[in-house]
């Protein structure tokens, strides 16, 4: 450490505010220590007294919610991952085969987790946090061709995380595995799931309460995802699939010619098309429309944590603001 | 659009249906029309010198060379018009000047040189592509679209194909000489080197304006098959452009047609109209494989 009597005058400026950085810095730190600090004197045992694996990363937020402290959530895919192309890396396996619970969507979304588990040489508890919720047919709006995404029609839609009441079910259903698996800590996570489901109660009359200023007729959203079946019907918003273009193949005329149309005839203000294959081709058809390009929703999994969607409560509330934002136009 | 709808508007609404209609209702149609149009006239000039000296392969060399360029403008400034325009032309221009140095000035033919040159811009724009971004997103935007052009798009491809008529008209006679003699024109003239680097820059902006409009490789296509397919028709100069010209022109409005009532892809379908007209002049034209044995015929250009 520098004595500040031993610095000369001209320099003594720059001393001064370098050791408020260092003073800030020090700070900084005592405050990121903080939470782990807690996080250790906190639980009874040293360091978490279950080890679970969540399969995609929405559900894993979900499980950390419930789990707290007491629980070591591993997320097999992570954020901005794609569930329906997943391939498992040998760690996760070793993650699967270490953990005393394992939880997964199930109604077919994670078609590789009956291999994963087998390879992995998994014995342990396995719980599918659908459970008791009634699923809708997969493709219940019109799908653009050349549209292939793991799940065939007639199947049921896994998506339903995207309905908020579905979500308190998936917390009822994990607090229910947590409590088989470590029974000692179920009253923590009974008591992590109520105070989180009242965070989903307010959530849902939130998104309610956004979508209730708006007409019905004019709830319609042009959409490249199938993902929100279960959002349409919790909060009565219709998504179209948009016509003629797929991620896939490059465009036509005839492809760009029926997207157009589609929005001209349902008099579409929000189109969510990010994932089709040109962004110039998607403003080539905002200014035959005129429609703006909407941003982006979070359809499988959440963003990483400097995006706007790090948590489950995040991402719904970002995917309302955008929907809503588009649909009422400019 | 489906049968019984065109029979019941008849003959005059099926000509509607078919030909016109796709334009008037959608404004892309149009401006993809405009920009195929810009670049016929002038790309389609360009492959017929390009043939005549014959340099069409050196098309799809410079092609590559101006990937990269294009390339590295987008990873500094995102999707922007000027910034892909600047880089491919800057890579494709320091090919071009630096493998035309080197095959007037050493042993090396001009054939070595620019695959050296092309290959090294290659590399160099793969390695810095690998290195600062994901390639994925960057694949999706070096092959343009022709659905997808903007004003400024449109404006860059009519300025490109200006400049390109205006200056193929004051090079005209020198290109024509080096065409037939390169050795004649640089022993009476000094023009030669203008010639070919004049030459060298139009055929570079001339694909930098296809790359907007087609992507890179389709609008090599768009220059080198027009021109050989007029060859087999035409043996005057000034018949092969015009026919080089026209023949661009139909093939992309051809294949903006099929694109809409097929549901093609839109860049292969043009190119591949060009393809049907060479492979069909190839069996009928009188300078095609019936009258190949000809020996009088081959060899007499311009």
């Amino acid at each position: 450490m520098h004595h500040p009597a031993s610095i000369a005058p001209p320099l003594a400026h720059t001393t001064r505010s370098t050791r408020r950085g260092w003073l800030g810095l020090a700070g900084l730190s005592l405050a990121l220590l903080a939470p782990s600090l807690q996080a250790q004197t906190t639980p009874p045992a040293a360091g978490p007294a279950v080890r679970a694996v969540a399969s995609f990363s929405i559900l894993g937020n979900l499980v950390r919610q419930v789990g707290g402290d007491r629980v070591a959530v591993d997320v097999l895919v992570g954020p901005g991952s794609d569930a329906h192309v997943f391939q498992p890396t040998p760690t996760q396996a070793r993650q699967v085969s270490q953990a005393q619970v394992v939880f997964s969507n199930g109604l077919g979304f994670e078609g590789w987790m009956a291999r994963l588990l087998k390879t992995a040489g998994y014995k342990g508890q396995q719980v599918v946090v659908t459970q008791g919720i009634q699923p809708l047919a997969a493709g219940e709006h019109a799908h653009g061709h050349g549209h292939s995404h793991g799940h065939s029609h007639g199947a049921p839609d896994p998506h339903a995380w995207q309905s908020v009441t579905h979500a308190m079910a998936y917390v009822g259903n994990i607090a229910k595995g947590l409590c088989t698996a470590d029974a000692a800590g179920c009253d923590a996570y009974k008591a992590n799931a109520a105070a989180y489901t009242e965070q989903l109660r307010a959530l849902d009359a939130e998104i309610q309460a956004a979508w209730a200023t708006i007409p019905a007729a004019q709830r319609k959203v042009i959409t490249s995802h199938d993902a929100f079946g279960y959002y349409a019907k919790a909060y009565g918003v219709r998504f179209l699939a948009p016509q003629g273009l797929s991620t896939e193949s490059e465009a036509s005329a005839r492809g760009v010619a029926q997207l157009v149309r589609q929005i001209r005839q349902e008099n579409i203000q929000a189109l969510f098309v990010e994932s089709l294959s040109d962004p110039r081709l998607i403003e080539q058809i905002g200014r035959e429309t005129g429609v703006r390009p909407s941003g982006e929703l979070y359809a499988d999994s959440l963003s990483d944590a400097s995006g706007p969607a790090p948590t489950y409560l995040a991402m719904m509330r970002a995917n309302t603001a955008a929907l809503t934002q588009a649909v009422k136009g400019p | 659009m489906t049968a019984p709808v065109w029979s019941a508007l008849g003959p005059d609404g099926l000509v509607f249906a078919l030909l016109i209609q796709p334009f008037a209702e959608f404004g892309f149609m149009q401006r993809a029309l405009a920009g195929c149009l810009a670049l016929s006239v002038s790309a389609a000039p360009v492959g017929v010198f390009l043939m005549l000296r014959r340099m069409s392969l050196t098309g799809d060399a410079m092609a590559h060379a101006i990937l990269p360029g294009a390339a590295i403008g987008y990873l500094i400034a995102g999707l922007s018009l000027t910034a892909m325009t600047i880089g491919g032309i800057v890579a494709g221009l320091a090919v071009a000047i630096s493998s035309g140095l080197v095959a007037r000035n050493t042993v090396l033919r001009e054939d070595t040189s620019l695959a050296a040159f092309y290959l090294l811009s290659l590399a160099l724009g793969v390695l810095i592509v690998s290195v600062r971004g994901n390639s994925v997103d960057l694949l999706h935007v070096l092959f343009g679209t022709v659905l997808a052009l903007d004003d400024a798009a449109l404006t860059l491809l009519v300025g490109i194909a200006g400049v390109t008529l205006v200056s193929l008209t004051l090079l005209y006679r020198p290109l024509v000489l080096e065409c037939l003699d390169p050795g004649f024109l640089r022993s009476v003239s000094h023009w030669s080197p203008v010639a070919h680097f004049g030459f060298m820059a139009l055929l570079v902006i001339n694909l930098v304006a296809g790359f907007h409009a087609l992507g890179t490789l389709m609008a090599v296509g768009l220059m080198v098959l027009p021109a050989a397919t007029a060859r087999l028709w035409v043996r005057r100069l000034g018949a092969l452009l015009l026919l080089a010209v026209l023949l661009a022109l139909a093939a992309c409005l051809m294949g903006l047609l099929i694109s809409y009532h097929a549901d093609w892809p839109t860049g292969p379908t043009i190119v591949l109209s060009l393809g049907a007209a060479y492979l069909l002049s190839m069996l009928l034209a009188p300078r095609g494989l019936v009258r190949h044995q000809h020996p009088g015929s081959r060899h007499r250009v311009a």
